[in-house]
């Protein structure tokens, strides 16, 4: 749980915190990727140190481009979502109310707009120099494009844009794919200047072997998913996306997550599991988790030995592509970004892989365009796979917005749904 | 027509959209519903069916559409969704959904498969591209307008033609320029034209065909241009945000001698201020508009690394002569809320005071807004 916030700090900018208690043991797979998130941050504030120029990008922005071009890049939705789950992101969202963001807008979002106006956080570890650039790409939401125009003018900083339109259709269109490709072709010329050279095509092609690795192997660990019991918690999946939003392009995320997947091997071949409690129930967990409230979220799944088989994340960030045409296809499949049609599918691809037996539907304050479809989606699932739903308010970053009581009887409730199901199954099999 | 009775006229389209679409569709016109924000509605125009804007509404609760959304998405949305659920809108042959906030994403296909489930209205599609002005850009945006174009002609049974659509173009033009016209005598003859009035005239555009509003308008302009420049003795304020037409609201303003001299407002001038080039390929000149819209917090701004917006903002007001600017922000509306600190700092540097309304429109109690207006009200006077 919540191994977000427990990446080391680079030593000379931050010191890492006094460590209160001994830390649990962790696979190699897992201190692997930990160190590649850590030393993500680091370079980035070697780079600085070094006078070279450092970027903030949003998390599906196409991370190859400057991987090829050697620019240190952090992502803030990485940042906000370990300062959430350190617990600072109350304050740090207060700050932001402080300057006149409202406390309607993304918890995310807030957290970034005060940490680049100056409020530090508490949690060392997710401390990062302060941007010469911005590189956005709005497949995720158009919330994402104004919070990065608000850093650009803080900063007085260039703004590197990849528009994303949103797809009514399954498919993704040529017109979209010029379009991006239109873009991609735009923003390597605007990094180049940034970087002061050109791209060397041999390091993009790596960056993107790199990347494809990573998505490859990223899609594997999710798949062990579908052991029954799993050999590992989908909370741990969230962990892990800190690796696929940090550092696609880096051949080391790739070997952690190769490493990682040949440990879950090993637990499905030995019968183990890393789940810290028996599997009674399987679920899909659907939505960015509240990272302020991990503990609050997963006390009552344990109790009630439910397991979280399946995240959208799964599909969500396995981006496999072979050119930049590809590429730009491939970029135009993020959760935000898609039609209900293929949002329903991916889930109910993974919901079917995983053998779920019910779906938790977070109804996230901080995201708008992921939670506005979801009671459609609730009906489908039910309708399609005969298994039952339940949803809950909260925040993927802003505990104000979550509460436990309300929480644990919708936990419950799905539980006892699931419990019947299994019943009525049991009987109809005699 | 003397004044009063021609704004009466805007006033009863305004009041009444319901009606108006009745009136079309028993004149035998298709009409066709047009989601906020940008939808070139000279496509419809030109296929000659009747293009009905579709803003939410002032009088309605949601309810219907609870079954689709969280509470935590903007009213013009869900009533506007309402509206598609509950009847109000059965007549409809048709409705374009606009996908270019993160309210209206989810929302186009929360419309789409509610109406193929009703067995109601085909829908549109309609994303637009936010890096607008490069080649690319521009290709994009003619690319989802010819979808557009191509549904609006299965509706219709007819293709467009380019003669229609240069015409409509034509005929649209005239319509900006009319209201462009319009609020700018408005704000000289804020005696005659109240806030509520203003309100009304500007909304009935989106509920008559352009020709016949544009007649009306220029009829009322020339009026109004016939009438010696007002003494106005109260003050004056510039209006901003996505919609502000409730006529209990603007009451207020009326009541405190507040005229509105300009808008930075979605429902008004935002949506006029950039006519089509009239050129020999009416796709790429619809696209062209398109890529000139500016100074908008719902688009992508290139230079994004200046206060653009905000200083515009903060010059309007002190262009138009108001000694003040009035928010309307609207509830859950991201792309407002992210660009107020700026916009409150553009005006701040301006010296231009402000206030900001918290508004829905499922608002039944102003009492609070009058309260803050009233306030403001003394604040402007001071500034004259």
């Amino acid at each position: 749980m919540a191994e977000m916030e427990k990446t080391a700090a680079p030593a000379q900018e931050a010191p890492a915190a006094p460590v209160k208690k001994a830390p649990k043991p962790v696979s190699p797979g897992t201190a692997a990727l930990r160190k590649v998130v850590s030393d993500v941050y680091a370079a980035a504030w070697e780079a600085k140190k070094a006078g070279r120029p450092v970027g903030w990008s949003s998390s599906k922005f196409p991370c190859e481009i400057a991987e090829a071009l050697d620019l240190a890049v952090v992502y803030p939705e990485n940042q906000a979502a370990g300062i959430g789950a350190q617990h600072d992101g109350e304050r740090m969202c207060q700050a932001a109310e402080d300057m006149g963001y409202d406390a309607d807008i993304c918890g995310y979002a807030r957290i970034s707009l005060a940490y680049s106006a100056g409020v530090e956080t508490t949690n060392e570890s997710r401390r990062m120099p302060q941007p010469d650039f911005v590189l956005c790409c709005n497949n995720i939401c158009n919330c994402m494009t104004k919070w990065y125009e608000n850093i650009a003018r803080m900063h007085n900083i260039p703004l590197i844009m990849i528009d994303v339109p949103y797809n009514n259709e399954v498919t993704v269109s040529d017109s979209q794919v010029a379009y991006i490709r239109g873009q991609f072709d735009d923003a390597i010329k605007q990094l180049e200047v940034i970087a002061g050279k050109k791209m060397d095509p041999a390091r993009f092609e790596h960056a993107c072997e790199c990347a494809n690795r990573t998505a490859k192997a990223w899609l594997k660990v999710c798949d062990y998913l579908q052991y029954k019991p799993a050999p590992m918690s989908g909370f741990d999946l969230f962990n892990h996306m800190a690796d696929v939003v940090t550092a696609r392009g880096k051949v080391e995320t790739a070997e952690a997550f190769e490493l990682l997947a040949s440990e879950l091997e090993e637990h499905v071949k030995n019968g183990t599991t890393t789940t810290p409690f028996p599997e009674q129930y399987r679920i899909m967990f659907e939505g960015i988790p509240c990272w302020p409230n991990l503990k609050a979220l997963f006390k009552p799944l344990k109790a009630n030995g439910v397991n979280v088989t399946a995240v959208v994340y799964a599909p969500a960030f396995g981006f496999v592509y072979d050119d930049l045409d590809s590429m730009a296809r491939a970029y135009c499949k993020a959760p935000n970004s898609v039609c209900i049609e293929q949002g329903v599918d991916w889930r109910e691809g993974i919901c079917r892989d995983n053998k779920v037996d019910g779906v938790l539907v977070h109804y996230n304050r901080s995201c708008k365009p992921w939670s506005g479809y979801m009671a459609e989606m609730q009906r489908r699932f039910t309708e399609d796979l005969g298994i039952p739903c339940a949803g809950f308010d909260g925040d993927q970053a802003d505990p104000r917005n979550f509460n436990e009581a309300q929480y644990l009887t919708r936990v419950q409730g799905l539980v006892e749904a699931m419990e019947q199901n299994a019943k009525n199954k049991a009987a109809k099999e005699g | 027509m003397s004044i009063e009775s021609i704004v009466k006229e805007f006033q009863a389209v305004a009041a009444s959209p319901a009606r108006q679409l009745d009136n079309y569709k028993a004149a035998g016109k298709k009409v066709i519903g047009v989601l906020p924000y940008y939808a070139p509605e000279e496509l419809v125009y030109a296929a000659g069916m009747v293009p009905m804007g579709i803003w939410g509404s002032n009088t309605k609760t949601i309810s219907k559409a609870k079954e689709y959304c969280a509470t935590f998405y903007c009213t013009i949305a869900q009533l506007a969704l309402e509206m598609l659920l509950d009847g109000t809108m059965d007549k409809l042959d048709g409705v374009i959904t606009p996908t270019i906030c993160d309210t209206l994403r989810p929302m186009s296909q929360n419309i789409r498969v509610s109406m193929k489930k009703l067995n109601k209205m085909p829908t549109i599609f309609l994303a637009h591209p936010q890096n607008r002005k490069p080649a690319y850009g521009l290709k994009f945006c003619i690319d989802q307008y010819t979808n557009v174009k191509t549904a609006l002609e299965e509706i219709s049974g007819a293709p467009i033609t380019d003669e229609a659509l240069k015409e409509a173009i034509k005929v649209y033009n005239a319509s900006r320029a009319a209201r462009r016209e319009f609020v700018k005598l408005a704000g000289e003859h804020c005696d005659v034209i109240t806030p509520t009035l203003r309100s009304a005239v500007l909304k009935a555009a989106w509920f008559m065909l352009k020709d016949e509003y544009t007649a009306k308008l220029n009829e009322l302009n020339a009026e109004l241009k016939a009438l010696p420049v007002c003494d106005w003795k109260g003050t004056k304020v510039v209006t901003s945000g996505i919609i502000c037409d409730n006529p209990t609201l603007l009451k207020i303003f009326e009541d405190n001698h507040i005229a509105i001299a300009a808008d930075d407002v979605a429902h008004e001038s935002r949506s006029f201020r950039v006519d089509v080039p009239e050129n020999d390929d009416p796709m790429m000149a619809l696209a062209l508009q398109f890529a000139a819209q500016d100074y908008d917090v719902l688009l992508y701004d290139e230079h994004s690394s200046s206060n653009r917006r905000g200083e515009y903002v903060a010059n309007l007001v002190k262009e138009s002569g108001a000694q003040g600017l009035v928010l309307f922000m609207q509830q859950f509306c991201d792309p407002e809320e992210m660009e107020y600190p700026y916009l409150k700092k553009a005006l701040d540097a301006a010296g231009v005071p402000h206030i900001k309304l918290g508004v829905d429109q499922q608002m039944r109690d102003f009492g609070q807004a009058s309260t803050a207006i009233q306030a403001f009200a003394d604040v402007l006077e001071m500034a004259k």
